[in-house]
């Protein structure tokens, strides 16, 4: 048993220490924010937060984790009440297939937990190791940037 | 052992078809959606499913219900579908209850592929929408009592002038819509729309943004197992053995699944299942043989493949004299390269096999597994669930396959089956390599005297079809199901020869298809199909005629534009791009290009800037600006975001991408060994510009930004930097070398 906490709730988990934490996230705990794209830390589509920092979930084993704070897709917001990010994802229509949605979000969110007034080029850089096949790029960091100017908004 | 190709036992037939043009145009209704169907009685997919029923039921408390065979791939289609429906039942949409594509439930539309969604069922629920609208204001009339001129309709409650009332609910009664479709409806005026051609905002955006269980790959019925297949380590790799005596020791493994050389592990947990897959692999041992072509000599390969020759125009030569110019233009094979990789549950039980899959086309993928798995197709369901962005012709229909198996094989529990990465990227059917050649004839004053083309391409249809060979899961089986022999796609829709005729005026005399059957790689429908190639060739060289020519490429297509459609989107392309007072600047350029998707469906001119550093080859696309029309625009946002995403995926291609591959296996199997485009290398700004054509038919989208984009692209970069890139991708090594000579 491995003691993880994820989204503020702590969870006994029965699986092999090795196991990645996307295979925790997705088959133990039924969340499905984080998505497998590569297993290889190529891609991003399992980003979650760390203790505020943007990890690939599908390359970190969870015997890494107890002690840790995770947070993903989930732990931003609810149908009724979003999160900030995924406010402004959806107010920019930032998703086509929306597969990679999730990973995009958590790593934008890590980015302004860090920095709340991170610059166009600031945020296109942090969001490179990210893949988006069908071309969202573009609303994306839109979305990011709207996600910005609502913090700043809220705060 | 017979070398596999891909294929078509039969493999080697050259013939030759000389057809005219015009007989080329009479395309025979399919189904496949790459085609919308040709002189129908009923509009779209109300001539293949013409009750009413079939697509929009109502309930006694005034719910609506809406059917199509189409899905949602991601590109907007229930949304634009929704809108569509509720505009002419005059129902909030908000209130529409939805259903894709399931085998139990949804009329057969075939395949959703070609940008044919819009013009099939878009255009089977505008007309089945007004029809029924049309039934329930004649029951209103009469149960009211009053004419149907004097009643209005507000969400579904008809309303007479002395304020009495009726729901559809209450009107309709069992077999009340169980009726035919008429070929003619009592459509509402564009002018008076009030949900197409508004902005409506994506209803699957909010589920995937906040992480609700809406793709396959979150779909966890209870008492689900897990399953991996330990996949051939290249096409035509055989079984030799393995240790299925880890069966009893690997942690959490139910049972080893071996069929021939399909071999599948189902374990309880999913990681259990990975890592039992893995262990297992390292114990079997395959029969591999070096059978494909030299890396560095696919084209040259290509050339030497036995090719079906088909004359596709075939006309008087235009004018004598001139200048003859020529370029060969070509493409590698290339990926879909899907974010996620495809998945597939599977259920076995009381004799029925269900799947839930992403597939594109459940009703053609169905056939295809009760022929493997040798049950009646009644006894076989496929229900649509989203999965990611497919793009075409990905793993996701032979995932469906695994799961089919699998599950066969272990009745009663669901088992989901998920590919990894390095699958999608090996077995996935690519877009077949493509060489494009233009031979033209440039007269004095400018103009073209002569155009003959021809292209070269394997298939771009092996698409399930009902046929368990077109299941690579399949040709591992003992006995095997071996490959179809492909069939070329008929003009005017086209395959390899998709957007080959140029839609210009000028004489052109001859375009031929070599289509080739039988191919060393895989491959099948990918996103534009050979459009992309194609248009790429089209649109280039008339940037090249027009330079040698000495005119603006925007005026020299201009002079040879007759349809004013055509002639409109290129105007303003140019027009918001800025193109007559372009600001010339060291390193920069702009380049142009247009097509008409298919030849009759969708209209896109692209403009674009980049800039090409001239030390390192890297090409940065600075700014994108397309004007498109698609006929009336059902949701016009959510064809600016097709457009956006056709751009970057075609830059993707143009710049990046290519499979590469061993004499015995594809190499080419994570992200770092096929460069997709990242954030980086994004234009700063795409702009997107509709003309939206108040009561014509729907075009479609999806597919047509794909050719111009890449013409564009290469233009600009001839522009900027004097080289003409032919060849794809235009790698900053290539770009470099190009630029040194």
């Amino acid at each position: 048993m491995i003691t993880l906490s994820v989204n503020d709730t702590v969870h006994q988990v029965d699986a092999e220490p090795d196991t990645p934490l996307l295979y925790v996230l997705r088959d133990h705990l039924q969340l499905n924010g984080a998505k497998y794209g590569c297993g290889l830390g190529q891609c991003g589509a399992c980003t979650v937060v760390i203790d505020g920092e943007a990890v690939f979930s599908c390359i970190t084993p969870i015997s890494l984790l107890p002690g840790r704070r995770i947070t993903t897709l989930e732990g931003l917001g609810t149908p009724e009440k979003p999160g900030v990010v995924q406010a402004a994802f959806i107010e920019k229509q930032a998703a086509q297939c929306g597969f990679c949605i999730p990973g995009m979000i958590m790593r934008a969110e890590a980015l302004l937990q860090r920095n709340s007034t991170p610059t166009e080029a600031q945020i296109r850089s942090h969001m490179e190791s990210n893949l988006c096949r069908c071309g969202t790029h573009g609303r994306i960091l839109r979305a990011v940037s709207q996600a910005v100017n609502g913090r700043k908004g809220s705060t | 052992m017979k070398k596999r190709t891909f294929l078509g036992a039969g493999g080697a037939l050259v013939m030759s078809f000389s057809m005219r043009a015009a007989e080329t145009t009479k395309a025979q209704p399919q189904n496949l959606g790459e085609v919308p169907v040709q002189r129908a009685k009923l509009p779209g997919s109300l001539e293949q499913e013409p009750m009413l029923d079939a697509w929009i039921r109502i309930g006694a408390d005034n719910s609506v219900t809406v059917l199509t065979g189409k899905v949602e791939l991601g590109q907007g289609i229930k949304t634009a579908l929704l809108q569509v429906a509720a505009e002419e039942l005059m129902v909030n949409p908000a209130r529409i209850t939805l259903i894709t594509a399931d085998t139990g439930a949804t009329p057969n539309e075939g395949y959703t592929a070609g940008s044919a969604s819009m013009a099939d069922s878009g255009t089977a629920l505008l007309n089945a929408g007004a029809q029924v609208r049309a039934i329930l204001l004649n029951l209103a009339a009469a149960r009211l009592n009053t004419a149907v001129a004097q009643l209005s309709v507000q969400d579904g409650v008809i309303s007479a002038p002395g304020g009495q009332r009726v729901t559809y609910g209450a009107l309709v009664q069992d077999g009340t819509l169980h009726l035919r479709a008429e070929a003619k409806s009592p459509l509402r005026e564009s002018r008076l729309h009030t949900v197409i051609g508004k902005p409506m905002r994506r209803v699957d955006i909010p589920a995937k943004v906040i992480g609700q269980p809406i793709y396959v790959q979150d779909f966890r019925p209870p008492g689900m197992v897990h399953a991996r297949v330990m996949r051939a380590p290249s096409y035509t790799a055989h079984l030799q053995g393995f240790d299925a005596s880890l069966e009893k020791s690997l942690p959490g493994v139910l049972k080893i699944v071996r069929n021939g050389s399909h071999v599948a592990v189902i374990a309880e947990r999913e990681y259990q299942a990975v890592k039992a897959v893995r262990a297992l692999a390292k114990t079997a041992k395959w029969e591999e043989r070096a059978e494909l072509p030299m890396p560095a000599d696919i084209y040259t390969h290509l050339e030497g493949l036995p090719a079906q020759r088909r004359i596709i125009v075939e006309r008087e030569p235009g004018p004598a004299g001139g200048r003859t110019i020529e370029a060969t233009y070509r493409r590698p094979y290339q990926m879909h390269a899907s974010i996620g990789p495809s998945c597939a549950v599977g259920l076995s039980k009381d004799g029925i096999v269900t799947i839930w899959t992403h597939s594109q086309g459940v009703y053609p993928l169905r056939g295809a597994i009760a022929e493997m798995l040798a049950l009646p197709p009644e006894r076989v369901r496929c229900i649509h669930m989203e999965g990611s962005g497919c793009y075409g012709h990905n793993g996701a229909d032979d995932v469906a396959a695994d799961a089919a198996l699998i599950a066969s094989a272990f009745p009663g529990r669901p088992v989901k089956v998920q590919w990894m990465r390095e699958e999608e990227h090996m077995w996935e059917p690519y877009g077949s390599a493509m060489i494009g050649k233009v031979t033209a004839r440039l007269g004095d004053a400018g103009e073209v005297l002569d155009w003959r083309y021809e292209v070269r391409s394997g298939s771009h249809l092996t698409r399930p079809g009902g046929r368990a060979g077109n299941l690579a899961p399949a040709w591992q089986l003992d006995p095997p199901f071996q490959m179809p022999e492909p069939k070329p796609l008929p003009q005017p829709a086209g395959g390899g020869d998709r957007n080959a005729i140029p839609y210009y005026t000028f004489p052109t005399s001859q375009v031929i298809h070599h289509f080739i059957p039988a191919m060393p790689i895989r491959v099948s429908a990918l996103r534009a199909l050979g459009a992309y190639l194609n248009i790429f060739a089209i649109e280039s060289f008339t940037d090249e005629l027009a330079i040698a020519a000495k005119v603006d490429p925007v005026e020299f297509r201009l002079r040879n534009l007759g349809d004013p459609r055509a002639r409109e989107v290129v105007q303003l392309a140019a027009q918001r791009f800025g193109w007559s007072d372009f600001k010339r600047q060291p390193g920069r350029g702009r380049g142009f290009a247009f097509a008409r998707y298919k030849n009759f469906a969708g209209y896109a001119a692209i403009a674009i800037e980049v800039d090409v550093q001239r030390d390192t080859g890297r090409i940065h696309v600075l700014r994108a600006v397309a004007a498109v029309d698609s006929g009336e625009a059902v949701n016009p946002d959510g064809i600016r975001n097709q457009i956006e995403g056709g751009i970057i995926q075609s830059l993707s291609w143009t710049q990046f991408e290519a499979v590469s591959h061993d004499r015995t296996r594809i190499t080419s199997v994570d992200w770092g060994g096929y460069p997709i485009m990242r954030f980086s290398s994004v234009p700063e700004r795409i702009d997107v510009h509709i003309v939206s054509r108040l009561g014509q038919p729907f075009l479609g989208t999806g597919e047509m930004a794909q050719g111009p984009a890449s013409a564009a692209l290469a233009n600009a970069v001839a522009d900027a930097s004097g080289v003409r890139l032919r060849d794809i991708p235009f790698t900053p090594q290539r770009v470099k070398s190009a630029i040194a000579v």
